[in-house]
């Protein structure tokens, strides 16, 4: 059907109200909340589903066909990429370990993402974000898509990314962004689109995608560059949806005010623990910098984010009471967070390595009132270690935060050489965390996080062996046996120095530049 | 406060001390020793005495450090929970009233790690 | 930062697609800031931010359907409103 003649006479909301509004009516032969059983039970009061406004008018016809376009273009600077050798641009192969943290940590968000769009496209009993939900899904499932696509170029070169499935189920770090997303898949409708829909792709999303694909502008990584730019041309009409979700709860019912607040703190706090990788990416992992994390947080938090929550204040919605924290946080992060990836990397599916003068300084530079006071010392010492043949390495298994379950590096705000933590009981057991803010996620539904598997205690519970392993015979090598299970290969592990991607690296590209 | 959910949500704790094969996680950090990123984390037999721990696995995982051979044991300063403790090293954890997930934290005072800055 | 200078953006790849989509942007908003990063420009405003679908039509030559900004958009900030001639963001404060 050719839709120009319907073009002359209907407007674009009316248009996108014709295709879509026909999709959902009221039913009769079974009761309204038989058939969404899920959209109530938070205590979200929702008075008028004909009240919610499309944000983006993108009709299905129209879907497809830009989308189509954006995958033309992906596929064929895929292509490029790989027949023309591309990973041999990048700046130095250090790099390539941000792609490792990539495909580990965040594209099976994506893919999680995609599933819980899914499923709250069918709970919502307005069809309007029906509709909106389900495009967002089919955009998270191209993510994934893209970026496994695209990232297969650098698994047929380097170590750390094949088991990438594996991994995010079992791997000690990447438990972090899986327990953050399931704790939002395991929400009701409203909390899982405040969550991701809002939180963490309008709030926090400019502080993973600059990051990450300035990262591989700066370095020479046209295939990151451009399933990034890809995905991030999906992430308008997502963060429309987000924040549209967040007026419609608040100008449907004031007791939704609260509840939205205690989302909008919690998802907050979580999001930007979760962000601490992408800190560590930022400051220490590439070879090329772009900006800080400091600066990154003042441009695409404090400025923009400013605005935002001016913009709810009329709904009486507050600046989430945790920003403070990540404030003081700001500037340690990092550095923190590096100095734990260097000393565990025989866990991890990426290499670290110590930071160079040069880069010392400019790390300096960049944290005038942090870097030199509280860090430089002990890179210059593990520095020092490692030129005489003994570099240093954690030779214990770390204690994690209950609930964001990253170990637990974090120091007190405005103590930095005292580690933070915090204390709950609960039904006869104990529990620790990182800070006062995964304290009270805890407090506010202890049931749901009790049940997490903390990897370090599956370790010690022996759940992480390969199945029929015997632990109690002669000559067990319990780290091999975990190191089994996991499917880590120890070449992907480790100093980047020393490493197979680093002589394989310099040796292809040695080949690009000689005759011999 | 509960979960709020559509069917009663009720699911058992994952990290008991029953699931541990006898034995029961203890947590120790040295502090002012910030070159160990996080406290570490062990699996003990509950009448493992408390100077089998400081010699065993904190001297394993902590004897990397050029404070950990001078150390003076009668005057460091222990607390648990947050609380002051006074282990006696020859009475085990169980004796010590250490139970299943106690995080403890030892001072070593005049040690103040690398260069005395904490690290 | 006052209360006044709640500022919106919109963030495009830098391409041959975009060049006179960001020319039709800065002429229609005084107002604007063009920002320029590696592969990508972000244009910020005070208060609102308008694309007017004419005004990049004179420009390309053809009629520019607004909704093919979307394969170059990177990044947005501010409510949007979008009809088939204009698409804008603004805050309410």
């Amino acid at each position: 059907m050719d839709l120009q003649v319907a073009k002359k006479k209907l407007g674009l909301k009316e248009r996108y109200a014709l295709m879509t509004r026909g999709l959902g009516w009221e039913t009769t032969y079974q009761k309204m909340d038989d058939v969404f059983p899920m959209d109530t039970f938070e205590g979200i009061k929702i008075h008028d589903w004909e009240a919610w406004e499309d944000p983006f008018r993108l009709t299905m016809d129209s879907y497809w066909k830009y989308q189509a376009e954006k995958e033309r273009k992906l596929y064929a600077i895929v292509d490029a990429f790989a027949q023309n050798n591309g990973h041999l641009t990048v700046s130095d192969a250090r790099y390539i370990n941000t792609v490792k943290l990539f495909i580990n940590a965040l594209a099976p968000l994506e893919y999680q993402s995609h599933r819980g769009f899914a499923h709250i496209g069918r709970q919502f009993r307005g069809v309007g974000p029906r509709v909106a939900c389900l495009m967002q899904s089919l955009d998270e499932l191209r993510h994934a898509q893209t970026q496994v696509h695209a990232i297969s170029n650098y698994n047929r070169y380097y170590n750390g990314m094949a088991e990438f499935r594996h991994h995010f189920d079992y791997m000690p770090y990447l438990q972090v962004p899986r327990s953050f997303f399931e704790d939002a898949t395991a929400a009701g409708p409203f909390e899982f689109i405040t969550a991701i829909g809002f939180s963490f792709e309008y709030v926090l999303t400019n502080l993973v995608f600059v990051p990450f694909i300035s990262g591989a502008a700066y370095n020479g990584d046209m295939g990151a560059m451009t399933f990034g730019f890809s995905a991030q041309s999906d992430e308008a009409r997502h963060m429309t949806l987000g924040l549209e979700v967040i007026k419609f709860m608040l100008e449907q019912d004031p007791g939704n005010v609260p509840i939205v607040q205690k989302w909008l703190n919690k998802w907050t706090w979580r999001g930007v623990r979760v962000l601490t990788l992408v800190a560590m990416m930022q400051d220490y992992m590439l070879p090329k910098r772009v900006m800080s994390w400091a600066e990154a947080w003042e441009i695409y938090f404090e400025e923009n984010c400013g605005a935002l929550f001016r913009d709810l204040e009329r709904y009486g919605i507050t600046m989430p009471p945790c920003v403070e924290q990540v404030r003081k946080e700001r500037d340690h992060l990092s550095h923190m967070a590096w100095s734990q990836f260097y000393q565990g990397r025989g866990t991890n599916d990426f290499h670290t390595w110590l930071p160079s003068a040069e880069e010392m300084d400019w790390l300096s530079a960049k944290y005038p009132e942090t870097f030199d006071q509280y860090y430089r010392p002990r890179f210059e010492y593990w520095a020092k270690l490692e030129a005489e043949g003994k570099p240093f390495e954690s030779a214990g298994m770390p204690m994690q935060c209950q609930l964001c379950q990253i170990p637990m590096f974090f120091t007190e705000p405005g103590e930095p050489l005292v580690l933070a933590q915090r204390h709950r009981h609960h039904d006869g057991e104990q529990y620790h965390f990182c800070s006062e803010y995964c304290a009270e996620i805890f407090d506010d539904e202890p049931e749901k996080y009790i049940q997490a598997k903390i990897p370090v205690h599956q370790i010690y519970q022996g759940k992480q062996f390969p199945e029929g392993t015997d632990p109690t015979a002669e000559g067990f090598d319990p780290a091999a046996a975990v190191g089994a299970f996991l499917r880590l290969d120890p070449a992907s592990t480790g100093n980047f120095v020393g490493s197979q991607d680093e002589a394989n690296f310099n040796m292809w590209r040695g080949l690009t530049r000689s005759n011999d | 406060m509960p979960v709020n959910a559509i069917k009663p949500y009720n699911f058992p704790a994952e990290d008991t001390e029953a699931n541990f094969h006898g034995a029961r996680l203890v947590y120790v950090g040295w502090n002012r020793h910030l070159m160990f990123a996080t406290p570490y984390a062990w699996p003990l037999p509950p009448n493992m005495p408390f100077g089998a721990l400081t010699q065993g696995p904190m001297a394993g995982a902590f004897a990397q450090h050029p404070d950990w051979e001078k150390i003076d044991w009668s005057v460091v300063a222990w607390t648990k929970n947050g609380e002051p403790f006074t282990p006696d090293y020859e009475a085990s954890l169980a004796e010590n009233g250490i139970v299943h997930k106690d995080s403890l934290r030892f001072t070593t005072p005049g040690l103040d790690g690398i260069g005395g800055l904490g690290q | 930062m006052s209360r006044t200078e709640s500022s919106v953006f919109v963030a495009l790849q830098a391409n041959a697609d975009t060049r006179e989509l960001v020319e039709a942007i800065l002429a229609d908003n005084p107002h604007a800031v063009l920002h320029e990063d590696p592969a990508m420009v972000r244009i910020s405003a005070v208060g609102s931010l308008s694309v007017h679908a004419e005004s990049v039509s004179e420009r390309i030559g053809r009629d520019y359907d607004l909704q093919e900004m979307h394969i170059n958009l990177i990044s947005l900030s501010g409510h949007v409103d979008e009809t088939d001639e204009t698409f804008t963001l603004s805050w309410a404060n």
